[in-house]
């Protein structure tokens, strides 16, 4: 790849905002991206090619070695291990000849795995290119694996009948949305949203804002921000020009409500996002979607386009004069880029590092303009509290919380999927709903949350105040070996931080130690007291939202089941300390002969 | 607009909006950082100038001077927090300072001082990372990065703005690198700086080295903390 067939493909002016969409054209046309292209990138967009290689480096899905004709990416998630990943993977590496980690010697497979992919209700799960397989078994990639060898394409695989890629037929023929109940905010068929946005324009923004936080609705990306508020000061806020990002990065393990909503009622979150516009007075908005999603791109790209076209999006909205309108990006492939400085970021065609605070978003966020970022399920809720007043909104739930939310539940339980609850709901309403038979703990908001225990905590109350859940519910029963759970949670962590401060990037690979050392029998007491202390550190210490609950994995289980560490405590009955690992240290000095009479004979 | 403060206790005056740690130093009190310069953009990496402001721990760096802060430098607990940073980047990398070049110049080892550090609490990692020799003025002993970032934010090619030093990767597993093109153009005053600005000895100048004898070294013969306080650019 020259400069100059790299430059025709970039038709539009090339700008370094736009860095992470040019690494995916090359990408998506040759499998890979090479040190040539790299440097062409870099004399396109005028930087040096290590600014673009910090860029590349930083996205787990950017390749820059050759990939397999299909380059398959496995989920290795707690739920996909407790439905048979092992099963699933053994089946790839046999039927594909290749490793993880590699490609096959005929060059046609590559296998990764990568962390949840928003699919825990259908586990196991794999991705080839833009197309999604669920439900695995190792009968089901035997069969993949045949038909992709007899040169058929993966979509044709997931997609028999050949749907349009832009139609909910496409999307449903990959994944389910198991919507497992009806309330009264989500998922409402036949919504008339040309009515709802013609209200909305009738009334001035102040007054929008106001409706809003009278709903008393909180951000439900996690970090519970009153959106009222954040509009407000963004109204406030000066800046040439406001910017509203919807965050549909869902990078947090075990969630998926954000997939269905986009997929069951994209209009709802597409014409929240035009409310927080005309609130504001942004003009710009950008969907940000994880590199997961990508089979929903086409079809979220359908109905940015129709509601162009009915004119719910563009220059001059219902003939009102308001303007706005709405791009994709793309993410590929971090979760910390679910951060909204770190997204921002990566919009701006950069690594996914958080930022320093302050400034916040609200005061300068995308390109330093004054920018909205909400969650998915926050813009589906305006669209609804603009419907029905922030009355209507404010009545249901508690006093604090107001309103409904969606859990998306997985694990063990008979009904997997998505249920909309009143925040109230006490935790073991909540698994009697979803048929968990035999919980023993509940990982509660993902691995960033907290992990309960069914038998101590059934009373809690899902609210802002004690189990406020950013959406993801997973379940474990007693046969479960939550340890090693918390060891997958705290590796995830260290895959997934950005490394730019010390206590997290450091932080987190001490704690995976200290669990291997429980794992391993060989923990004493001051490990746990150390795991305490350095928790505590990197809560106080690291730089955004990643590193101060990273230890929260261990911190939690500690409290809710303190047994599983103390049954595991080693026994200090000789002079040696109980970390010390004999065979370990005589292993270093075995490897030392051995090499030294390699090197002499 | 002037806002009174109070740091451990003392009632300070200061402009509103103005950097913690630097009004801290004009007032005498030292908070050690690794990242942190004077006057420039703040990098907020090392997180060494942790504080209590108003009951919550944050950076010195980012915090901004409020009219009734009360910021607490010497508490016990978060002094202890910040000597177990400086102790991680000891553990992460490999930091042998009786034959590292920088030692008596290195701000990582004088902080160490400073904090008050006997050894790293947290396991030693050994970390094998493999060093740069390519460019012809500068080689990156990267075992002692500490991934500040200074020389990726302050260190660019002086005709074009590149970048001349950035990290690849991300996490644990991230790595600085060098673009030996551009820094084969650097002048020799550049390389000096490059060397200067890095807090530890991971970018080593080429040709010149253990200049100054032992009990002669930068803060041997004026400690890390009175450079500070006195408003040495380090
Ligand atoms: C590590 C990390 C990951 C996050 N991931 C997400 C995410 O996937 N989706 C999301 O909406 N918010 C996520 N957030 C929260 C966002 O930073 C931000 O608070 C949120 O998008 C604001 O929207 P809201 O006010 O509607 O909740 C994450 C935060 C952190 C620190
Ligand atoms: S806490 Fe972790 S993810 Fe967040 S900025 Fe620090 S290193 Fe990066
Ligand atoms: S970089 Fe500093 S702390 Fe590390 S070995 Fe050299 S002198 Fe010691
Ligand atoms: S090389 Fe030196 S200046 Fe650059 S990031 Fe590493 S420690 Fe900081």
């Amino acid at each position: 790849m020259n400069i100059e067939s790299n430059k025709a493909a970039f038709s539009k002016e090339p700008r370094e905002e736009n860095l992470v969409t040019m690494l995916w054209d090359i990408q998506r046309r040759n499998g890979w991206i090479s040190k040539a292209d790299v440097r062409s990138l870099a004399a396109i967009l005028n930087v040096s090619p290590l600014d673009i290689d910090e860029t590349l480096s930083f996205y787990h899905f950017f390749r820059s070695k050759p990939s397999g004709r299909h380059q398959i990416y496995l989920c290795d998630s707690v739920i996909a291990r407790m439905n048979g990943y092992d099963q699933v993977r053994a089946a790839l590496e046999r039927e594909t000849n290749c490793c993880f980690g590699g490609l096959s010697a005929d060059g046609l497979f590559g296998l990764e795995d990568t962390p949840c992919i928003g699919l825990s209700d259908q586990e196991p799960a794999m991705m080839i290119g833009d197309v999604v397989f669920t439900g695995l078994t190792p009968e089901a990639v035997s069969n993949i694996v045949a038909q992709l060898r007899a040169g058929k394409l993966p979509a044709d695989i997931a997609n028999p009948n050949g749907y349009d890629s832009g139609t909910l037929d496409y999307v449903d023929a990959m994944v389910v949305s198991r919507i497992r109940n009806q309330g009264p905010v989500f998922f409402k068929p036949m919504r008339d949203h040309h009515a709802v946005l013609q209200g909305v324009l009738a009334r001035h923004p102040i007054e929008i804002i106001d409706e809003i936080a009278a709903s008393k609705l909180r951000g439900r990306g996690g970090a519970g921000f009153p959106t009222g508020l954040k509009w407000r000061l963004a109204h406030e806020a000066e800046g040439g020009q406001k910017f509203i990002i919807c965050n549909a990065d869902e990078g947090e393990p075990g969630t998926f409500k954000d997939r269905c909503l986009l997929t069951r009622s994209p209009r709802d979150v597409l014409i929240g996002m035009v409310v927080a516009g005309f609130a504001v007075g942004a003009r710009s908005g950008i969907l940000y979607l994880r590199a997961e999603y990508w089979y929903l791109k086409d079809y979220l790209e359908r109905h940015i386009g129709e509601c162009r076209e009915a004119g719910l999006l563009g220059d001059d909205i219902l003939g009102s004069g308001f303007a706005f309108d709405i791009r994709i990006q793309m993410g590929a492939g971090a979760y910390i880029c679910g951060d909204e400085t770190a997204l921002i970021e990566s919009c701006e065609g950069k690594r996914g590092t958080p930022r320093v605070k302050p400034p916040y978003p609200i005061q300068s966020g995308y390109l330093g303009m004054p920018t909205v970022v909400n969650n998915v399920e926050t813009f589906a809720i305006v669209s609804r509290i603009v419907e029905e007043g922030g009355r209507w909104y404010a009545s249901m739930g508690t006093e604090k919380s107001s309103g409904t939310r969606l859990l998306s539940v997985s694990g063990d339980c008979a009904r997997p999927g998505i249920y909309e609850i009143e925040w109230g709901m006490r935790l073991d309403e909540v698994l009697g709903m979803v048929g968990a038979s035999r919980p023993m703990a509940v990982q509660v908001s993902g691995p960033s949350g907290e992990c309960v225990s069914a038998a101590k905590d059934g009373g809690r109350v899902f609210c802002y105040s004690d189990l406020s859940c950013n959406g993801s519910l997973m379940i474990f029963d007693e046969s479960r070996d939550l340890l090693g759970i918390i060891r997958h949670f705290m590796s995830f962590f260290v895959q997934e931080s950005c490394g730019i401060c010390t206590p997290c990037r450091s932080g987190c690979v001490d704690m995976l130690t200290k669990v291997d050392r429980v794992i391993g029998g060989k923990a004493t007491k001051q490990d746990l007291e150390d795991c305490n202390a350095w928790g505590h550190l990197m809560r106080s210490t690291s730089r955004c939202g990643l590193g101060t609950t990273a230890a929260k994995p261990i911190l939690t289980t500690m409290k809710s089941f303190p047994e599983l560490y103390r049954d595991r405590l080693a026994v200090v009955d000789g002079p040696i300390l109980a970390s010390f690992d004999l065979e370990k240290a005589l292993k270093g000095h075995e490897d030392a002969f051995r090499n030294l009479v390699k090197d002499n004979y | 607009m002037t806002a009174k403060l109070y740091i451990d206790g003392r009632e300070i005056c200061a402009s509103e909006g103005d950097v913690l740690i630097d009004v801290a130093a004009d007032y005498g009190i030292h908070i050690p950082s690794l990242c942190y310069m004077r006057g420039r953009p703040c990098l907020g990496t090392c997180r060494v100038c942790s504080v209590v402001v108003n009951g919550s721990i944050m950076p010195a760096c980012t915090a901004r001077i409020a009219d009734g802060m009360v910021v607490e430098v010497a508490q016990p607990e978060v002094a202890d927090m910040r000597r177990a940073l400086v102790e991680a980047n000891f553990s992460e990398g490999n930091h042998n300072c009786p034959s590292c070049e920088k030692s008596g110049r290195c701000e990582l080892q004088a902080v160490a001082y400073e904090v008050e550090m006997v050894v790293s609490r947290f396991p030693y990692r050994f970390a094998e990372r493999e060093r740069d020799q390519t460019a012809r003025h500068i080689f990156l002993e990267r075992d002692r990065c500490i991934f500040c970032q200074r020389c990726v934010e302050f260190i660019r090619d002086i005709d074009t703005g590149h970048k001349i030093f950035a990290i690849h990767g991300r996490g644990t597993h991230a790595r600085i690198d060098i673009d030996v093109v551009l820094a084969d153009r650097m002048p020799p005053e550049q390389v000096r700086e490059a060397a200067d600005i890095c807090p530890v000895g991971c970018i080593i100048e080429k040709g010149r080295g253990y200049n100054d004898p032992i009990g002669k070294r930068k803060f041997e013969t004026r400690s890390i903390r009175d450079r500070v306080l006195e408003g040495d650019k380090k």
